[in-house]
């Protein structure tokens, strides 16, 4: 009974004050630049705190397309966040490749990390992206698997470190 | 720093005066005290990016540090790749159009004009003068807004977060016009080969002029914010030297030539789309500084107004896109009462149009320099080749040549100031 | 642009101070001149036109490699020079051919080709000889293959519709 109310007060606190990291891609970023602007302002919904750092965010924006050199990079990123973690794929060719079907993009994020959120156009408008936390959040409060591997049922993936394993 | 003018630099003698108690008559270098300590002389090297704040975008800079001097910086681009050129080669000339204008993306309407220039060029096809008015009106507002972009990033690297609220803010006053006449906010396609997509909406052109008599107090309130700013002003000033000679022998073109002294702009010295039609002047700097650069930017904005507002007075009347239906769609209305409507719509549509076999190569002037579009037609419906000159991939070349020799802290200044966009470089 | 006549006296001059050879061809058409330039004169080309011509050329602003696959000799690679004195505009273009086309490079002549050279080396697998540093630029290091060639594959993934969604495996297949 205690824990239960304590998880939903956790993810009260969780959902409303989600720590983004910029991670501006291609032309997308601009958007996302645009939603801490001051017509948008995302500080509303508690996300206006754009952290530099993978360590001290919580939310990925995937803003762009994501290009075979820059998948790894990405990938590393979001490992080295904390859980719990959620990805919001902002954007046509994040979340599918979009138009550009050729030997350069990852045809869609979601080939090499759980994307949580989807957020469609190209780019999408910074309302689009704030209705997209906004359902982020809404999973959050009712979400109890915290950690990503729960929740897409991953367990085992983990990269194998040599030392310890 | 080495070899600037000593009092140029009063802010640094300051601080080193502070750090390295060396007060008196030393020759200003900022270096050669450190260069004097043996513990010093050892060279590192250190990884900014390509996920990094102050790199705009998915820039990664090798620097090798001596202290906290850089030595030597070298840029790894590529992050961004989309294989855009090669894409456009499995495209119709008219859908090409939406891949380039993906390519530098806060200058959208420039890489669509260079493309439908240089198509247009091939198809030997006139545009009519109000669709080129049109173009230019549009354009200079891009470059409005491109340069505002740049400016309020560049300023958030340097501390300045105001000035981020500010830009996005008139920014997005640029924007909702862009939305009005072609329904995006960015990447609007509205520059068709042989013309504009649509014609201004009514409505418009108030919207316009509001903005128009907005916009100079807003540069008022920028340039009262910046340039009077102490710390803003000792950042750029005398900072990423380029000398003119070395800025033309790498290419650099846009305002970061302009800013040593070099008045090359496209627009006036080989004009087009009526570009000869305008008046207006080409803002120039003294030392190739990164406070030149800001300075520019700043009065190439305002210059844009003036062209903006020209244009809406002189804008002819006519077509707004050229009447040879083997380019253009045939107008809607027409659809339900013509055959051969129909079919020129069903053609173009389904095949596109076919370019006769040739190449050129046609440059204009986006908010960062000398943007050239190479486009080889081997006479089907789709290019065989289509290349950009893009002026960031260029202008990136000079970085280690700005920030040599100089703190890590003014080197943040020069990529600020240099304003590269990765989407541009890598394409 | 020089006009037919202004390009045809820029070849008589490049062909009576390095030899015939070097020249191959002129050709202008809607308003942009083109001199072909043999690969081996590449570099004595630009160098006369850059210097020793009596109106000089001496910026580049492009360098663009072109691969004309059913064409021979397959490459092309053009170098479109600006004058930024009299606004003039000249493209010379050379073509070579074989899997591995070698040029020289001009990088002591014009600085600003540094990235370009390598941007054709990673796209067209062009390499330019004596270039300090002749590596990839835009793909990974380790990428294999030259990917704006036209013989080389899109690649990317087929759009699934109902018509065709079961030819292609899934994710989770
Ligand atoms: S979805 Fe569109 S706007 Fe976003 S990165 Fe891709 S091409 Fe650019």
């Amino acid at each position: 009974m205690l824990t239960t109310r304590l998880d939903k007060v956790l993810n009260w606190g969780r959902a409303n004050a989600i720590f983004p990291a910029t991670f501006g891609l291609a032309c997308c970023a601009i958007e996302m630049m645009s939603v801490v602007s001051p017509r948008y302002d995302i500080a509303r919904f508690g996300a206006e705190a754009m952290r530099a750092s993978p360590r001290q965010a919580d939310m990925l924006i995937l803003s762009g397309r994501v290009s075979i050199k820059m998948a790894p990079v990405v990938r590393r990123l979001y490992d080295q966040m904390l859980e719990p973690k959620w990805v919001v794929s902002m954007g046509a060719c994040s979340s599918s490749g979009g138009m550009f079907s050729n030997y350069a993009v990852v045809q869609g994020a979601d080939k090499f990390l759980p994307v949580d959120v989807y957020v469609p156009g190209c780019p999408p408008r910074p309302e689009a992206l704030i209705y997209g936390i906004m359902k982020l959040q809404d999973k959050i409060m009712g979400d109890k698997a915290m950690g990503w591997r729960e929740r897409y049922q991953a367990e085992g993936t983990g990269e194998v470190e040599p030392g310890i394993a | 720093m080495t070899d600037q003018d000593p009092l140029a630099v009063p802010y640094r003698e300051r601080e080193r005066s502070v750090t390295m108690e060396r007060m008196g008559d030393q020759p200003v270098s900022g270096t050669d005290a450190l260069l004097e300590d043996e513990r010093h002389e050892e060279l590192f090297t250190l990884n900014i990016g390509p996920h990094h704040p102050a790199t705009h975008g998915v820039l990664r800079l090798l620097t090798t540090l001596e202290g906290e001097v850089v030595r030597d910086i070298k840029p790894i681009v590529g992050y961004v790749h989309t294989g855009i050129e090669k894409s456009c080669e499995d495209q119709q000339y008219w859908k090409v159009i939406t891949f380039v204008e993906r390519m530098d993306y806060l200058a959208y309407y420039f890489n669509a004009t260079a493309y439908c220039m240089s198509v247009e060029r091939l198809l030997d096809e006139e545009v009519p003068p109000r669709a080129q008015y049109l173009r230019v009106i549009h354009m200079e507002l891009n470059r409005i807004a491109s340069h505002l972009f740049a400016l309020a990033t560049g300023a958030l690297d340097l501390g300045a977060i105001t000035m981020l609220w500010w830009g996005c803010r008139d920014r997005d006053l640029v924007l909702d016009l862009f939305e009005m006449s072609s329904g995006q906010r960015m990447h609007p396609r509205y520059i068709q080969v042989g013309g504009v997509f649509e014609d201004i909406p009514p409505g418009w052109e108030k919207k316009v002029r509001e903005f128009l008599a907005i916009m100079p107090t807003r540069l008022d309130q920028y340039e009262d914010l910046l340039d009077r700013n102490e710390i803003w002003l000792e950042r750029l000033k005398g900072t990423g030297v380029i000398s003119q000679e070395r800025a033309l022998e790498l290419g650099v073109t846009g305002p970061l030539l302009r800013a040593t002294g070099h008045p090359w702009d496209l627009r006036k010295a080989m004009p087009y789309s009526s570009y000869e039609q305008f008046e207006f002047d080409v803002p120039v700097g003294h030392f190739g500084d990164n406070y030149d650069r800001f300075k520019v930017r700043m009065d190439e904005m305002r210059e844009s107004l003036k062209i903006v507002e020209q244009g809406l007075d002189g804008l002819p009347e006519g077509r707004y896109i050229t009447s040879n239906r083997k380019v253009a769609l045939p107008p809607r209305h027409e659809l339900a009462t013509s055959m051969e409507a129909l079919i020129h719509h069903f053609k173009l549509v389904t095949e596109g149009f076919r370019v006769p076999p040739g190449e050129t190569y046609v440059a204009i002037e986006s908010p960062r320099g000398e943007l050239g579009c190479y486009v080889l037609a081997d006479g089907s419906a789709k290019p065989a080749r289509l290349h950009m000159r893009d002026p960031s991939f260029v202008n990136l070349q000079s970085l280690p040549d700005m920030a040599r020799d100089s703190l890590i802290a003014d080197f943040i200044a020069c990529v600020a100031m240099l304003d590269p966009i990765l989407g541009g470089i890598d394409r | 642009m020089p006009d037919a006549t202004g390009l045809e006296l820029i070849a008589q001059r490049i062909r009576s101070s390095l030899g015939d050879e070097a020249v191959t061809g002129t050709s202008y058409s809607r308003g942009q001149a083109t001199l072909d330039v043999a690969p081996a004169a590449v570099y004595d080309v630009l160098a006369y036109l850059s210097k020793g011509d009596e109106e000089p050329w001496r910026r580049l602003m492009s360098l663009h490699g072109v691969d004309y696959l059913p064409a021979e000799p397959r490459f092309g690679v053009h170098y479109q020079l600006l004058s930024m004195e009299r606004c003039d505009r000249l493209n010379v273009r050379t073509r070579i051919g074989g899997d591995e086309p070698h040029l020289p490079t001009v990088i002591d002549l014009f600085p600003t080709v540094d990235y370009q050279e390598r941007e054709v080396y990673d796209m067209f697998g062009v390499v330019f000889d004596g270039h300090p540093d002749m590596r990839r630029i835009l793909l990974p290091e380790d990428y294999t293959g030259y990917p704006q060639r036209r013989d080389f594959p899109m690649g990317g993934e087929p759009v699934l519709f109902t018509f065709n969604e079961n030819q292609y495996p899934r994710w989770y297949d």
